[in-house]
Order: structure tokens, then sequence, then C-alpha cells
């Protein structure tokens, strides 16, 4: 008997937690619903909340209710300023940035010129360890904050002249610096965010504090949703809404369940396995708009098989783009034949000239004379849904070209990026690329000169590096966007990528919301939407 | 009986280093290059991976790299400190919030296979070959054939999106009603066992020899069901539930991820897929402890069910 008795005592708790979990889970009801004044939109777990920190999309989404830029883009992606009076520069070597008046931080300090080069020193000081790190390299002395001990906390270029204007010395004439002010990681940040000079408090993150149309609603709460409010004392365009939720989701799947039950307000990219039926299941509240990704194909240089720039044009005039975009896309995305996106001033239609073009017997005649490789191998990230569209292509290199064609999946884009690193054979592989600031040179910079970041495939043609770099350091904007035309044309003959297609934001939203925007980053517009009434 | 708790317990604390070192070592295999993982597909900047090497240590690799790191690790945990994510959140915190939902849906998802599972299970143990019992059988074969992942997002679409019974997603704070859809999901697979298990061994009992004497005392039909067979019938149950309970607990990835509850098994599906390694390390620890804690009151439970177990 004793032993029972002890036994039913250890067996107690499991019954009364039991019994406990079924009581306690009653509350309120309906559940995951946005209630009726929160608009909800769908993001995942952004990684940071700093906004020198943050270079994914959902992070960003948050950021751009929180912060108001110094500049934003207009219809022609040009940029207008919005936070700043007035940016301007003589010899587009010392920028000069004039505040507007009248912005306040949502803790009520008023914002200086100080907060902004507060938060540039902080991002571009590298023992901080942010994302954005590199966006502050063309100020001069950023050098000086670079490596394990760097020599200084500030950079020597960036000098405030009063409270509303400060200058920034760039280390060499950059013509599209207004442009880039429009990033994210050009926010300011307010005194309450830095415990000592420098030194950004942990706990900033979790409500931080912006000068944006909307404040934070609490603290950022983990894996399930980040609230906001409209601020009622921002001075520039006043919201629609009054609240925001922006609801944290693991899997798009589940996201879209919720937009097809009218539980979720804006998703703002449709999962790929539901883009065939999208259109029909959402009906009118299946919208599309143009985007900047860009997806194409590279070829490692340190593989012979493929040097020959002969081989990949004939390698790309044997891919029929139309036909991938209409029959795996289902029209998502369009055909690329140019080496920067069509939303950019200085885009050109067909750069890549007769490569672009699909002429099977033509690819076949070129591929033999310039003697291509007779197994071509097509390596991808198997976690990103790009295996229908890589099968389908390698079907058409089989055909088109009659060599020996296979798809390889790598587990993730680390992985296939540590390959390529160690030279491994991995044949062409597939890159994607989307701009953090609408100018040409945002895409021919990192992807195509020689020290570009995103340049993994080791393309590097002095003369293109020349005119990149001559056309940031132009007089004019025209001057620039001829020199990066000038520089597009040498992709065009050397094809070190094989543009395949450019894409676009295909979102879906609820019947409770209308005016929803999107840009081009994939953001909904905050201050544009509005519910339905 | 204390003596046998005290040394389950001390053969726990074995446990629990031995499956973290294991745990800790294979993460540490298979890691490839967490800092471009975590990045995605952007490049990375220099400063970021200088800082994130530093402070993760993920310089030191190799045999001595990997005892240097694990019993860094194990310094932190046995000071209650779970370390920090790849994405600098505090694991502990992670989990705090993480638990209670899984937990909450784990009791769902059990509730439904015990009151389920069990009742259907003593019914068609006790008629046996009626159309209930042949019914069940099949409705328990098709569960069992269906695998979550398809079943999932079936029931998802069909009772959250088309007929709108069930809320499609449950979302931050659940409440009971959100959780119930996904628990019937999550314990449906328990519960078709649990109904084979009970019904099996129910009919057996049935045909035992105390049975056959009690009737013949005369006692009523209910009190030989439920005093004599059904207690009896429920050791192998218990003992399946138990288990399950640990599987619910941490085999929730894909339900959760369906249906977007932000537990443990979201956590650590988030963990593996961006090579985030104290993170799963941190999640997969603290499930070791749900195993072991949930084996011992398997254990324990048997002495209360059977009377002629006894634990020295």
């Amino acid at each position: 008997m004793r032993v029972r008795r002890l036994a039913a005592w250890t067996a107690l708790p499991l019954a009364v937690t039991l019994g406990l979990a079924a009581c306690g889970s009653g509350g309120d009801g309906g559940s995951g619903g946005s209630g009726s004044s929160a608009v909800s939109i769908q993001i995942a777990e952004p990684k940071h909340l700093v906004p020198t920190n943050t270079t994914e999309t959902s992070g960003a989404q948050v950021l751009t209710g929180l912060f108001s830029p110094l500049v934003d883009y207009d219809a022609q992606n040009k940029p207008y300023e919005v936070a700043a009076e007035s940016v301007t520069s003589s010899d587009n070597k010392v920028w000069t940035i004039k505040l507007k008046d009248g912005f306040t931080f949502h803790n009520g300090e008023k914002v200086t010129s100080d907060d902004y080069i507060n938060a540039w020193n902080y991002g571009a000081y590298a023992p901080n360890g942010q994302d954005s790190n590199y966006f502050f390299e063309k100020i001069a002395g950023y050098a000086d904050l670079q490596g394990k001990a760097p020599k200084a906390k500030e950079m020597s270029g960036l000098k405030k002249v009063d409270d509303l204007t400060f200058t920034v010395t760039l280390s060499e004439p950059y013509i599209d610096f207004k442009t880039v002010l429009g990033y994210t990681a050009f926010y300011p940040m307010p005194k309450a965010a830095f415990s000592a000079p420098g030194v950004l408090k942990d706990s900033y993150e979790q409500a931080p504090i912006g000068q944006g149309p909307f404040k934070m609603k609490g603290t950022w709460q983990h894996d399930s949703k980040i609230d906001v409010e409209r601020y009622d004392a921002y001075p520039g365009e006043k919201p629609k809404v009054k609240n925001i939720e922006f609801r944290i989701y693991q899997q798009l799947t589940a996201a879209y369940a919720d937009v097809l039950a009218d539980n979720l307000d804006v998703l703002p990219t449709i999962p790929t396995e539901s883009l065939s039926t999208a259109p029909s299941d959402l009906g009118d509240r299946y919208k599309t708009s143009p985007m900047s990704s860009f997806q194409f194909l590279s070829f490692p240089t340190f593989d012979k098989d493929y040097s020959n720039p002969d081989v990949r044009k004939a390698i790309s005039m044997a891919i029929d783009r139309d036909e991938i975009t209409k029959s795996v896309f289902k029209g998502s995305q369009t055909p690329a034949r140019s080496f920067v996106s069509p939303v950019l001033p200085g885009y050109r239609e067909n750069t890549a000239g007769k490569a672009g073009e699909f002429n099977p017997t033509e690819a076949k005649k070129l591929y033999q004379a310039a003697g291509g490789p007779s197994k071509i191998v097509i390596s991808y990230n198997g976690d990103g849904g790009h295996k229908d569209w890589v099968d389908a292509t390698v079907n058409q290199l089989k055909t088109n070209l009659g060599v020996d064609a296979v798809g390889s999946a790598e587990p993730k884009f680390a992985d296939l990026l540590t390959k390529v690193e160690k030279k491994q054979p991995v044949g062409m592989f597939r890159m994607a690329w989307v701009m953090d600031y609408p100018t040409m040179e945002d895409y021919l910079g990192p992807l195509y000169t020689t020290n570009g970041s995103s340049n993994y495939y080791g393309y590097s043609n002095p003369d293109f590096d020349r005119l990149v770099k001559e056309g940031s350091a132009a007089k004019t904007q025209d001057e620039a966007i001829a020199k990066y035309q000038q520089a597009e044309d040498i992709l065009a003959k050397d094809m070190p990528v094989i543009p395949l297609r450019f894409g676009e934001n295909v979102f879906g939203t609820s019947s409770k919301v209308k005016n929803v925007e999107m840009d081009l980053f994939q953001r909904v517009n905050l201050v544009k939407i509005e519910a339905a009434s | 009986m204390f003596r046998y708790i005290l040394r389950r317990l001390l053969q726990m604390v074995l446990a629990f280093f031995g499956t973290t070192l294991i745990v800790y070592a294979l993460t540490f295999a298979g890691q490839g290059d967490p800092i471009q993982a975590l990045a995605g597909e952007r490049p990375v900047t220099p400063a970021q991976r200088a800082y994130l090497t530093e402070k993760y240590h993920l310089d030191a690799t190799g045999v001595g790299g990997f005892f240097y790191r694990y019993f860094d690790y194990v310094k932190n945990l046995l000071q209650g400190n779970l370390g920090e994510s790849l994405t600098g959140r505090n694991i502990g915190d992670i989990l705090q919030q993480a638990w209670p939902v899984t937990v909450q849906l784990a009791l769902i998802a059990l509730a439904v296979a015990i009151i389920f599972g069990v009742s259907a299970g003593v019914i068609a143990g006790i008629r046996r070959a009626s159309i209930f019992d042949n019914s069940t059988l099949v409705l328990t074969l098709l569960v069992l054939g269906i695998p979550t992942i398809v079943l999932a997002p079936l029931a998802q679409y069909f009772l959250g999106v088309k007929w709108q019974l069930f809320p499609p997603t449950a979302g931050s704070d659940p409440t009971f009603y959100a959780l119930l859809l996904p628990g019937i999901v999550l314990g449906s697979l328990s519960l078709a066992t649990a109904l084979r298990l009970t019904r099996a061994s129910v009919a057996e009992n049935l045909r035992a020899d105390y049975v056959r004497t009690a009737r013949s005392k005369g006692l009523v039909k209910r009190r030989i069901v439920v005093v004599h067979v059904l207690r009896n019938s429920l050791i192998p149950v218990v003992t399946f539930l138990g288990v399950e309970l640990g599987n619910l607990m941490s085999g929730a990835i894909i339900t959760e991820g369906v249906f977007n509850i932000p537990g443990v098994g979201f956590n650590l599906f988030r963990g593996i897929r961006t090579e985030d390694g104290p993170l799963v390390v941190g999640i997969v620890s603290v499930l070791v402890v749900v195993y072991l804690v949930s084996n011992l009151v398997v254990d324990v439970l048997y002495a209360v069910l059977d009377p002629r177990i006894r634990y020295e």
C-alpha cells in the first residue's frame, strides 16, 4: 500500500498540470484575428530591428513604419526629400544635408543632426558587427573604424554644422549619394537609444524609437507579432490607419491560408506552390506590381569549360525564357535580357542582344564551334523553390544543344557558396539580386566589378571596373548613366552571367483593406494603406 | 521507492550529459557556414563575420575546438545560462515563450487521444466485430496511413479556410479554440494507436480468468469492465501515452509550422534551417529532460495501475 500511495503522489503533478492546462487556455474568443481596427501584415521573424543592422525585408518593413527616411523615391525612382529639407553638393564629394524642422522622435526628443551622425558612426564601427556596415564605406574616415581594434570611433567625414545641418565628406566624388540615403541604414537613432556614446542599449531593439509615422505599441513579441500605432506628432504625410500589426509567420503557406480566410490583411509574397491557384483563389484580392529582383545564372571563372564567351552566349540562346516564365512562374516573373532591372533610370531593353534571344539552331552551331563542354551542370540551393525552373532549363539545354545537362541541388545557398569558394566544380550556379537603392550602380558594382561584394564567380574586367568608377564619379546624372550603359555593353560582350528573369511583387490582400501598394523593395506602403469601409 | 526514484534521477544526470554531448557533436560536425546561412543569399560583410566568429568562438575548430566549445557551453549551462542564438536572442527567453504554447498543444493532443482513443478503444474491445469496431478499425487505419504533413494542410484548408469552422492559424497568444484544430491533428496519430492498443488489450483481458471469476461471482458488467478490465488494460496504453507526450512536445515541428504556432517545434525548425547551433542544442537539451521525466512518470504510474509491480 505504501508504495502505491507514494506513486500516486508522484503521478499527481501530471494530472494537475493536465487539468490546469485544460482550464487555463480559455481566454477571449476568436484568435489570430486582426481585430476590428488593426491592419495585419505578414512578416517573417526579423533578425534585428536596429536600422544599421537590418538588411532583410521583414525587418526593413517594420522599420519603414517606425522611421522616416531622408529621401524616398518617386514613380521614376528619382530621390525626393522626406525628412531632409535638402541634400546638396557642388562637387559630389562634400554633401550638405539640411533636415526639416518639426520632426520628433516618439519619445519627444527633437531630431537633430547629431542623431544621424551618432547612428551612422555606430553602424560603421566594425566591433559593433552591424550588418549594414559597408553602406558607410564611401564616407571619408570609414577605414579608421574597421578591424579588430579600430583607430577611431567616429568617421572624419561627418561634421555637424548646426542642429539641423550636417555635412558628409566622401572619400571620392559619388553622384548617387543622395539616392543611397533612402536606404534603411541611414535612419537616425535618438539619444535615448544609447547608454553611453557609441554604446547601444540592449533594450532599444525590443522597442525601437524612431521619427516615423508609426510608433511601437508595447515591445517586439518575438515569433508572434509587432504592434505599431500612428504617431500623431509626425509632421509628414499622415497614415490612413491607426494601428498596424506585423504578424510573424514561419511559413508562407500558413500566411496564405490566413489570407484566403480573410484572417490576414496583406501577404506581401504569395508562396511559390500556390502561384498557380492564387489568381482564382483570391480573385481581385490577387495583385502584382513591379519589383527589383533579378535572377541569373553565373559562370565561375575557375571553371575552364565555360571560359569562352561564345559558349556562354550559346547556352543563353538555348534557353527559352518566355516559356519558363509562363509555364513555371505563371507570369509572375518576366524574362530578362539585360543586366540591370527595368525599374531603374538608365535601363535599356535587350542589352544582351542576340545572346538574349531564343534561337536553338544558332545556339547549337555556336556551341559546337566554340567547343562547349559535353555535360552542363546547374547548381542551385534546394531550399528556395528553384527545382522546377532549373529542371525546365536543363531540359531545354539537353534538347537544344544536344548535350547532357543536370541540375544539382545543394541544401542551402551557404553550402553552394562554400563550394564555389573552394573552387569545386559546381558548373553554372543560380543567383539573384535585389537592389538596396535604385541606381544602376547598385547592380553593376556588387555583381560585376572585380571586388564586388556578391561577385562570387570572380568576373573581372578592368575596362568595366573603370567605367563603373567613372560613372559614380561623374558630374551629372546623365553623364553617369551614359558611363554605366557603356559598362553594361561590356557585359553583353563578355556574358559573365546569363540574365534569366526579373521579379514582380505578387501579393494577396484581404477584403478589409484597400490601396495596398508595394514598393520595389517588397515593402508595403504603410502610409497609403486604408481600411475598406 | 525513494531509492528507486533517486537511482533514476542519478541515471538521468548521466543520460542528460551524454545526449547533450552527442547532440553538440552532431551540430558541430554538420555545421557548414552558419554565418552565411544566417545572411541567406546576401553577402556577409567582413565586419559582421569577424564579430560573429569571435562572439560564438566559430574559429575554434577541430577536436580541440570542439571540446573547448562544449565545455564552455556546459559551464554556462550549469549556471543556468543556455546562451544566445546566432541572432543574439537569449535562448532561455526563447524557450520561456515557446514552451507554454507547446505544452498546451501537446496536452490538447494527449487529451484528444485519451478521451476519444481510449473510450472508443474500450467500446470496440467490448463489442468486438460489431459495426462500431470495424468502422473504427478502418478509420484508424486511414489516419495511421496519412502523414501529418498531408493531414495538417488538408485539415487547415477544409476546416479553416473552406468551411471556416476553426481559425486557419493560431498565431500569437493562441486561445484554446485556436489550438483545438492543431491539437486534434497532432493527436490524431496517437489517438489511432491508443485506440488500437486499448481495443486489443481490453479484448484480451475480457477473456481472462479473473473476469470469468468476477462474472460467476455475480458482479454487474459495468463494474467488471471499469474496475477490473480497464485498469489492467491501461498498462500498455499508459506506457505508450507517456512516451508519446515526449514525442508530442518535440514532434510538433510540422503542425506548429502549418498552423503558425510559435512553440518549440517552430523554433527548432528555424534553428536547424539557419544552422543556429546554440539554439538547436539548447532546445534539444530541454527536450532530453522532458523525455527523461515523462519516462520516469510512466514507470511510477505502473505501480499505481498494477499493485504487483514494486520498485526497490
